[in-house]
């Protein structure tokens, strides 16, 4: 009851509130835009511009391009002047309008006398810049479309070899790792190795164990039919072992993990840090990178091992709780199905992705550009990216694996 | 004294947009070098050039003879080992300590153990008066402190070279004072060359040996001299009102 009252409370004081702005609308509107200038043409070859009302920003104000018509129309005027009412009131709308008109007036060869102006717009009026300040061109790409594809193309030829030699840089880091000339701070090292694996454990296993679920509940169906259901176990056996567990993390992981490389490479660009590094003759590959992409590298097959036995989990889960199938069964049937070779073919798929998705998330927080919006726009395409190029990366290796017979 | 530094016909750009033609100037050995002019006119861009992070358009940067970016890569890395750089911004590596920023540079190219390095890192905090905020990360200290931090980590391989941009902005008056001694204290008892980017006129006669101004209209080089002959002597109206702060708008107008 309480709450109705306040809420009718509520109510009535918006409506009050919309009524007095209403009213203030009203008492505004006394006069129109046209009323509060007037055009004077009794002195020969002068304009003289009667100002009266309200020119704040919040109450309007008449156009430039009035006054502009009027000077058109009599072409003989050489000298523009003001008088003012006692109830002229304005703000920085009026000498905006003013600032516009000075500029007419220049334009014109019109003298502009400010003398029955109001002495502290007098004051305001020398502020305003003599010329009209140069615009600095900056490039705009409004190309024809024939050139803007052709730019295109060649952009994507730019974009091809960037990656390359951000793969050969990456490369020549991993072989200085190798022989122990590399530079990465094995602190550092650890606490990636920290966020991506174990902090991601929680998330990897809910998603997981709902997906073991949900193909357990697909196959029931379909397999009630035959009576087969205990074959449920082979179908959630293989699917996570093979792609499942490791598409899940891969996509799972680009949005975590991915994400927050390319944020935080963005922002050490555009904090300067990156060319603090490259002034000290430490190449960012070595340092920030490639810690990244070994942390993935090893956390996305661990990761894969343990998102198949979750979904395994998931849907032992609901064969023995919902649909009442035989737990040892269920457990041989699991045994026998899955294959080491799909074991394999799961870390194969872990490995690939763990490189994608590092890969891309520091690829674009490299490029980063300068600014917030870089940085923003950095972390999506680091998203977007790893999750395309692992669907892809599934198709192939799928593919190569039905021509090879894994 | 030899110039250690030059500057030839430098052509300033990022693609199209070009931020200033034909820069020349020559910086001696033990010299603090001010580069002024004003906001958005191409001070950091020309230290870009400078210390090997953005390639010029045209032009070249010598360093004791040896032209910068005609040289390959290593022994570019060479000339950029002896540069000691404060970035605007300060830079500070933020997933470190400010100990740990300092020590970086050490740990890099010198050859101390390791309590040497934590010893050699806390001294150069205490000289910029940070010494009590060696475990601070970058992230929870004020502008000014970043800037100080970032000059500890700048100084720490006593470098050869120092360059500054804008050491002094977002600093009260008492620090940027330190600062302008600091410089000095450089110079003299390390013997290195400075190149200081800044726009405070206090800093600028206080410490400035020699200076151009570059303006952004021209896209030149429109003054070049020590600091207090410029204030003296200068014909140029846009000289004069930049080093009074416009207040004497010099003999021209
Ligand atoms: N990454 C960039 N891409 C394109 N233009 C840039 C870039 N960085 C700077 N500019 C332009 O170059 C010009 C010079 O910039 P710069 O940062 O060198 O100025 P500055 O003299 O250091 O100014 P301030 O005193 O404000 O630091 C500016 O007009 C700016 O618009
Ligand atoms: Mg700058």
């Amino acid at each position: 009851m309480d709450r109705y009252i306040r809420s009718l409370f509520y109510l009535q004081n918006n409506f009050t509130f919309i009524y007095k702005a209403f009213r203030s609308k009203i008492t505004l509107m006394d006069k129109t835009p046209s009323e509060k200038l007037i055009f004077d043409y009794s002195k020969p070859k002068a304009l003289q511009l009667k100002i009266s009302g309200d020119w704040q920003l919040s109450a309007g104000l008449p156009l430039v391009s009035e006054v502009l018509t009027q000077l058109d129309s009599h072409k003989d005027i050489a000298e523009l002047s003001f008088v003012v009412s006692r109830d002229f009131k304005w703000d920085s709308a009026f000498i905006s309008f003013l600032f516009k008109l000075s500029r007419v007036c220049k334009e014109k060869n019109i003298l502009l006398d400010a003398q029955g102006l109001p002495e502290k717009v007098e004051k305001l009026l020398p502020l305003i810049p003599a010329q009209s300040e140069k615009i600095i061109s900056r490039k705009v790409s409004e190309e024809p479309l024939l050139e803007s594809i052709g730019s295109r193309v060649i952009g994507v030829k730019d974009a091809a070899f960037s990656v390359l030699n951000f793969l050969g840089d990456i490369v020549l880091a991993f072989k200085r790792f190798v022989c122990g000339r590399a530079f990465f701070r094995k602190d550092d090292f650890f606490v990636i190795l920290q966020r991506c694996g174990v902090d991601a454990l929680g998330l990897v296993s809910l998603i997981t164990v709902l997906v073991g679920m949900i193909l357990a509940f697909i196959g029931a169906i379909q397999l009630k039919m035959f009576g087969a259901q205990i074959y449920i176990a082979d179908i959630v056996g293989i699917a996570m072992v093979r792609v499942m567990g490791a598409v899940m993390t891969g996509v799972l992981m680009s949005g975590r993990t991915g994400a927050s490389f390319a944020a935080e490479l963005g922002i050490m660009q555009s904090n300067e840090e990156i060319d603090a590094l490259k002034t000290l003759g430490v190449s960012p590959a070595e340092f920030l990178v490639l810690p990244r992409v070994l942390a993935l590298v090893i956390m996305m097959p661990l990761l894969t091992i343990y998102a198949d036995l979750m979904g395994i989990i998931g849907g032992f889960a609901i064969s023995i709780g919902v649909l009442g199938l035989n737990p040892i069964e269920y457990f041989n049937h699991t045994v026998t199905a899955v294959k080491v070779s799909n074991l394999w073919l799961g870390l194969i798929h872990g490995f690939v992705f763990g490189i994608i998705i590092a890969v891309s998330g520091c690829y674009r927080g490299m490029r980063c550009e300068r600014s917030s919006a870089g940085v923003g726009e950095a972390t999506t395409s680091a998203v977007v990216t790893a999750i395309t190029s692992i669907v892809i990366a599934t198709a192939i290796i799928t593919f190569v694996c039905q021509i090879i017979g894994v | 004294m030899d110039a250690v530094i030059e500057v030839k016909d430098l052509d300033l750009a990022y693609d199209d947009f070009v931020v200033m033609n034909g820069i020349n100037f020559s910086v001696k050995k033990g010299e603090i070098f001010i580069v002024m002019g004003g906001s958005g006119c191409g001070k950091s861009t020309l230290l870009k050039a400078m210390i090997g992070l953005n390639p010029p358009h045209k032009g070249k940067v010598l360093y004791n003879g040896l032209s910068f970016w005609d040289e390959d890569e290593r022994s570019r890395q060479d000339i950029m080992c002896r540069f000691g750089v404060l970035y605007q911004g300060g830079a500070l590596w933020s997933s470190l300590t400010l100990r740990e920023n300092v020590a970086l540079p050490l740990q890099l190219y010198s050859n101390l153990s390791a309590s040497q390095i934590q010893d050699m890192a806390a001294f150069k905090l205490g000289l910029v008066g940070l010494g009590g905020y060696a475990d601070f990360y970058p992230a929870e200290l004020s502008g000014g402190m970043k800037k100080r931090a970032g000059l500890a980590r700048a100084i720490a391989l006593d470098p050869e070279f120092i360059f500054f941009d804008e050491p002094s902005a977002g600093l009260d008056p008492l620090s940027a004072k330190m600062l302008d001694d600091l410089i000095l204290d450089l110079r003299d008892n390390l013997g290195a060359t400075i190149v200081v980017v800044t726009h405070e006129l206090a800093s600028i006669f206080a410490v400035g040996d020699n200076a151009i101004l570059l303006d952004a209209d021209t896209k030149t080089v429109i003054a070049q001299g020590a600091p207090k002959d410029l204030l003296a002597n200068s014909k140029d109206p846009r000289v004069i009102s930049f080093l009074t702060r416009g207040e004497k708008q010099g003999a021209g107008r």
